[in-house]
C-alpha cells in the first residue's frame, strides 16, 4: 500500500478534478485545496517572504531601543509602519495568519496520512506483478530443490534483510522502509509540538532583569526586579524564593596593540546562593548560566558603581550609596545619575561621567583609554531645583529630567564640573554640601528566566531531527521473488520497485539475488 | 608567534587563490574542449553498453542517474589535480590560522569564509568518489577564488582572543555545521545552474549545444542537486537547533527573532519549500531548481549583508 499523499503530490495519479455540486462538496473541495502540496508550498514560501521585514525594521522584542529611535527620527513613517505591525512582525496578524494556515494545512495532511500508515503497517506487501522483467533490477538465477523449500529460504533471506514478507503461491513479496513514512510523520508532528511549545511557553515563562552591585543581594521576588515580564499564568507564588549575593566581579582585558582597543578575555562573577537557609558559592560566567530551582541566571552586562557620599554643610550624610554608571563604550566610559531629594537646602541632581582609566585629551576633555580601573575619575554636572520625584510619577533612575532644574556646576554654569579621584571630596557650589567618591564597587546585570516549556520543546526538537534524518535517508522498497520453470530448468526471478528517488535499488536487488544464490548455492546470471 | 603564524596563514591563502585560479583555467579549457567536438569514444562506449545489454538475461533500459555522459578531457584531470594541491595549501592556511588563534578557525567573518570555502572544495573533491562531477570543477574553482578574494580583501582581521560571548563549545559545533551546510548548498547550486541551462537549451528547436550534451541530463542533474541539498538541509536544521541551544545558554532565550535568527529561519523555510517542491506536481524541474538557487542566495546574503549591514546580537564579524 502506497503512503497516502495529497492529490497533487508527484507520486499520485493525476485525476482531473471536477467542480463540486453542493455545499459539502465545496467544503471538501476547499479542504483538499488547503491540504494540498501546492498550498503548503506556497504558504512556506510566503512564510519566508513575510519573515524578511522583521530583519529590516527593528522589532519591539529584539531591539526596543531601535524602535524608539525610529519613532523619534520619523514619527510619520513610524505610525504608518506601526499600523502595519512592522515592529511586531512575528506576532502580527498577517504573519500569524500564514503560519496558522500552514499548520492547519500540515495537520490536515498528516492526520489522514497517519491513519493510513497505521493501516498499511498491518497490510501485507502487495501481490507479485505478472511480469517481473519490466521492473527494476530484474535478475534470474537457477535454483534446485522443491518449490516450497526455495520459497521458504527466499522469505528467510528477505526477512533477514528487514523486509516484511508475504508468500503468494509461487512467489514471495517483500516490502521494507516503512520507517521512512513513520519518521516523516514523526518529523511533522514534532514540528507541531515545537509550535505548541512556543505558543504555550509564552503563558508560563517569565524573565526579569536585575542590576546587582558587589556586596549586595538579590532575592527572587517580584518586587526585587528592575524589570519583569511574565506570561498570563505566572503569579507571585510562581517565583521560587532564593537569594543571590554578588561577592566579587572580575573582568580580564588585554590591550590589542594592532587596534588600540581592549579585548575582553574573561568575565566572572562570584556569587553566594542562599536557598532554604543553605549557602553555597557559585561562579557565574557568560555562556555559563546558573541553574537554580528551575530558573536560569545569565550574566549579561557589567560596569562600575562608584560609591558616592553627599554630606550637608554640617557634615551629616544625606546620600551614601553606590551609583550605577552605564557603560557607553569599550573602554567603559560610563554615564550615571545621582538624585538627592532630601537633606540639602535644595533638591540636587548630578549627572556624571565615569572614566576607569582617565587621561586628559588634547582638547582638555577626559577620556578613558582602558576598561580596567587604573585611574578612576568621576565627574559631575550639578543641577538644583525640582527633581520631579514628588508627583508620584515613576522616574528612570538612569535619567535626570532637568526641565525644572538649573545647572550650578559644569556645562554653561561658569562653574567647573566636579572632578573626583577615588577617595577625593569636593564642595558643592553655593555651600550646599560636599561630594565624596568613596570606593569603586562593580556591578553586574543579570537576566533571570524561567521557561517550563523548554524541556518539552527540546524533546520535540530532538524527535524532529531524528525524524528528518531517518525519513530522508531510509528508502521504501518492494522486492518480489518468483519461482518459475523454464526450458533450462527451475529459476527464481528477482525484481524491485521504488517510488521517488532510489538510485541504489538496482544494487539492493543485486545484493538480495546474491544472498539467494548463497543460500540456494546456485550461480547468479544477470 | 601568533602574528608570524597568522602571516604564514595569509600567505598560504594567497597561494591557494593562485592555485585555484590555475585550476579554474584548466577546468575552463576542459569545458571548451567539450564544446569542440563529440569525443570519438562516446558512441563506441554506448555501443559497447548495448552489447552488454544483449548478453544480459534481462534487457532493461538504463535508468537515469546512471545515464551516460561523456568523461572530461585531459584538462579536467589536470584541473582536479591542481584543485587538490590548492586544497592542501588551503587546509594548511586554515590550520595555521587556528593554531595562531589557539582556537577553532571560524570565530569571525574572515575565518568563517576561509573554513566554508575549504569545506566547499573538500566536499566537492570528496563527491568525486561518489559521482563524476568533473564538469563542476570550473564552478567550484571559480566560486572559491572569488569568495576567498572577497573575504580576504574585505573581511580580514588580525587574530584576537575569543571574547567571553564566543567562549562556548557551541561555537565549534554551530558554526562548523553551518559552514558544512553552506558547502553542500553551494555544490548543489552549481548543479542547479547546469540543470537550468541544460533544460533551457534542451527545450529549444535548435537543439542542445555540444558542451551541454557532454553533461548528465537535466533530470539527473536535478536529482544530484536534490540529494546534496537534502544533506545541506539536515546540517542547516542542526545549525538552527544548535544556534537555539547556544542562544539559550548565552542570552537566556532560545529564540528571539534576532536578525541572524530570522535569516537562518528564512533559509530553512526556503529549503523546506524546495524539498516539498520536488514532490509537487508542476514544481519539479526548473521551478525547484530556482528555489534551491534562491536558498543558496539567501545563505550568501545571510553571511555577507546580514553580518555587515544589519544590527543584531550576532556581531562577531570582527569588522
Amino acid at each position: 500500500v502506497e503512503p497516502k499523499r495529497p492529490s497533487d503530490h508527484g507520486d499520485m495519479p493525476d485525476v482531473p478534478s471536477q467542480l463540486p455540486l453542493d455545499a459539502a462538496g465545496w467544503g471538501r473541495f476547499f479542504w483538499r485545496q488547503l491540504t494540498s502540496m501546492r498550498t503548503a508550498l506556497i504558504l512556506l514560501l510566503l512564510l519566508a517572504v513575510a519573515a524578511i521585514p522583521g530583519s529590516l525594521v527593528p522589532q519591539r522584542t529584539a531591539d526596543p531601543n531601535g524602535v524608539i529611535r525610529w519613532r523619534r527620527d520619523d514619527p510619520e513613517l513610524f505610525d504608518l509602519l506601526d499600523s502595519l505591525q512592522l515592529f511586531d512582525v512575528y506576532t502580527s496578524v498577517w504573519f500569524s495568519a500564514i503560519y496558522i494556515l500552514l499548520f492547519i494545512s500540515l495537520v490536515g495532511c498528516i492526520i489522514p496520512r497517519t491513519s493510513h500508515h497505521l493501516k498499511s503497517l498491518k497490510t501485507p506487501p502487495p501481490r507479485t506483478p505478472k511480469n517481473l522483467s519490466r521492473l527494476e533490477g530484474y535478475r534470474t538465477l537457477p535454483v534446485a530443490g522443491d518449490r516450497e523449500g526455495v520459497l521458504a529460504r527466499v522469505a528467510d533471506v528477505l526477512h533477514k534483510k528487514r523486509f516484511r514478507v508475504k508468500t503468494y503461491g509461487d512467489s514471495v513479496a517483500g516490502e521494507t522502509g516503512y520507517l521512512r513514512e513513520t519518521a516523516n510523520l514523526v518529523f511533522h508532528f514534532a514540528l507541531v509540538g515545537v509550535l505548541l511549545g512556543l505558543a504555550f511557553g509564552t503563558g508560563f515563562k517569565y524573565s526579569g532583569q536585575k542590576v546587582i552591585i558587589e556586596g549586595q543581594s538579590f532575592t527572587n521576588q517580584l518586587a526585587s526586579y528592575d524589570s519583569f515580564t511574565a506570561g498570563t499564568f505566572v503569579n507571585e507564588t510562581s517565583l521560587t524564593p532564593y537569594a543571590l549575593r554578588l561577592e566579587q566581579f572580575e573582568a580580564v582585558y588585554e590591550f590589542d596593540r594592532n587596534s588600540g582597543l581592549p579585548n575582553a578575555l574573561d568575565f566572572e562573577a562570584t556569587m553566594t546562593l542562599n536557598r532554604h537557609g543553605v549557602s553555597s558559592e557559585k561562579s557565574l560566567k557568560v555562556n555559563r548560566p546558573l541553574d537554580i530551582a528551575g530558573t536560569s541566571v545569565y550574566l549579561l552586562g557589567n560596569g562600575f558603581a562608584p560609591w558616592i557620599t553627599v554630606t550637608d554643610p554640617t557634615g551629616r550624610d544625606v546620600f551614601s550609596q553606590p551609583v550605577v554608571f552605564l557603560p557607553q563604550d569599550v573602554n567603559l566610559t560610563s554615564v550615571g545619575v545621582a538624585k538627592i531629594p532630601d537633606g540639602l537646602a535644595e533638591q540636587v541632581g548630578m549627572v556624571g561621567f565615569f572614566y576607569p582609566s582617565a587621561v586628559i585629551t588634547q582638547s582638555g576633555a577626559l577620556a578613558s583609554v582602558f576598561p580596567d580601573p587604573t585611574q578612576p575619575i568621576v565627574t559631575f554636572n550639578v543641577f538644583t531645583g525640582d527633581l520631579g520625584l514628588n508627583e508620584g510619577i515613576p522616574r528612570n533612575v538612569y535619567d535626570l529630567d532637568t526641565d525644572d532644574m538649573s545647572v550650578v556646576a559644569g556645562q554653561d554654569s561658569g562653574v567647573p564640573p566636579l572632578v573626583l579621584g577615588i577617595g577625593q571630596s569636593q564642595e558643592l557650589p553655593n555651600g550646599l554640601g560636599t561630594v565624596t567618591f568613596e570606593s569603586l564597587p562593580r556591578f553586574i546585570s543579570v537576566d533571570i528566566h524561567r521557561d517550563p516549556t523548554q524541556v518539552p520543546v527540546g524533546i520535540a526538537t530532538a524527535l524532529l531531527i531524528a525524524g528528518l534524518v531517518t525519513s530522508l535517508f531510509v528508502v521504501r522498497r518492494r522486492v518480489w521473488v518468483r519461482v518459475v520453470d523454464t526450458a533450462e530448468g527451475q529459476v527464481v526471478e528477482v525484481a524491485g520497485l521504488s517510488r521517488g528517488d532510489d538510485p541504489g535499488l538496482d544494487a539492493a536487488v543485486g545484493d538480495i539475488a546474491e544472498a539467494l544464490a548463497k543460500v540456494t548455492s546456485s550461480k547468479l546470471s544477470s | 608567534v601568533t602574528e608570524t603564524l597568522a602571516t604564514y596563514s595569509l600567505i598560504a591563502v594567497y597561494a591557494t587563490m593562485g592555485i585555484y585560479t590555475l585550476a579554474f583555467i584548466f577546468a575552463t579549457m576542459d569545458l571548451a574542449k567539450r564544446s569542440e567536438a563529440i569525443p570519438a569514444k562516446l558512441p563506441a562506449a554506448v555501443a559497447a553498453d548495448r552489447d552488454l545489454g544483449a548478453v544480459a538475461v534481462s534487457e532493461r533500459e538504463p535508468h537515469e542517474p546512471t545515464a551516460h555522459h561523456a568523461p572530461g578531457s585531459m584538462f579536467q584531470k589536470i584541473a582536479i589535480g591542481v584543485l587538490v594541491v590548492g586544497w592542501v595549501v588551503h587546509f594548511a592556511a586554515t590550520i595555521l590560522r587556528g593554531i595562531a588563534g589557539n582556537r577553532v578557525p571560524w570565530a569571525n567573518m574572515f575565518e568563517f569564509g576561509l573554513t566554508a570555502t575549504l569545506l566547499i572544495v573538500g566536499v566537492y573533491l570528496g563527491s568525486l568518489f561518489w559521482r563524476d562531477l568533473g564538469y563542476l570543477a570550473a564552478y567550484v574553482a571559480g566560486f572559491n577564488v572569488l569568495a576567498l578574494g572577497i573575504v580576504t580583501v574585505n573581511f580580514y582581521v588580525d587574530v584576537v582572543p575569543l571574547p567571553p560571548a564566543l567562549q562556548s563549545v557551541w561555537l565549534v559545533l554551530h558554526v562548523f555545521v553551518a559552514s558544512l551546510a553552506t558547502a553542500f548548498f553551494g555544490l548543489a547550486a552549481g548543479l542547479s545552474v547546469f540543470q537550468l541551462v541544460r533544460s533551457r537549451f534542451d527545450a529549444r528547436a535548435a537543439g542542445t549545444p555540444r558542451l551541454l550534451t557532454t553533461l548528465p541530463t537535466a533530470s539527473t542533474l536535478e536529482s544530484l542537486a536534490f540529494r546534496l541539498n537534502v544533506i545541506g538541509f539536515v546540517f542547516w536544521t542542526f545549525t538552527l537547533v544548535a544556534g537555539a541551544i547556544w542562544a539559550e545558554r548565552a542570552w537566556g532565550r532560545y529564540w528571539g527573532w534576532d536578525v541572524k535568527e530570522v535569516w537562518t529561519f528564512i533559509i530553512w523555510v526556503i529549503f523546506a519549500g524546495y524539498i516539498h517542491a520536488r514532490a509537487t506536481r508542476g514544481w519539479r524541474g526548473s521551478r525547484s531548481a530556482w528555489l534551491g538557487l534562491i536558498g543558496f542566495g539567501a545563505v550568501l546574503f545571510n553571511y555577507s549583508v546580514v553580518n555587515i549591514a544589519f544590527t543584531g546580537l550576532h556581531s562577531y564579524s570582527g569588522l
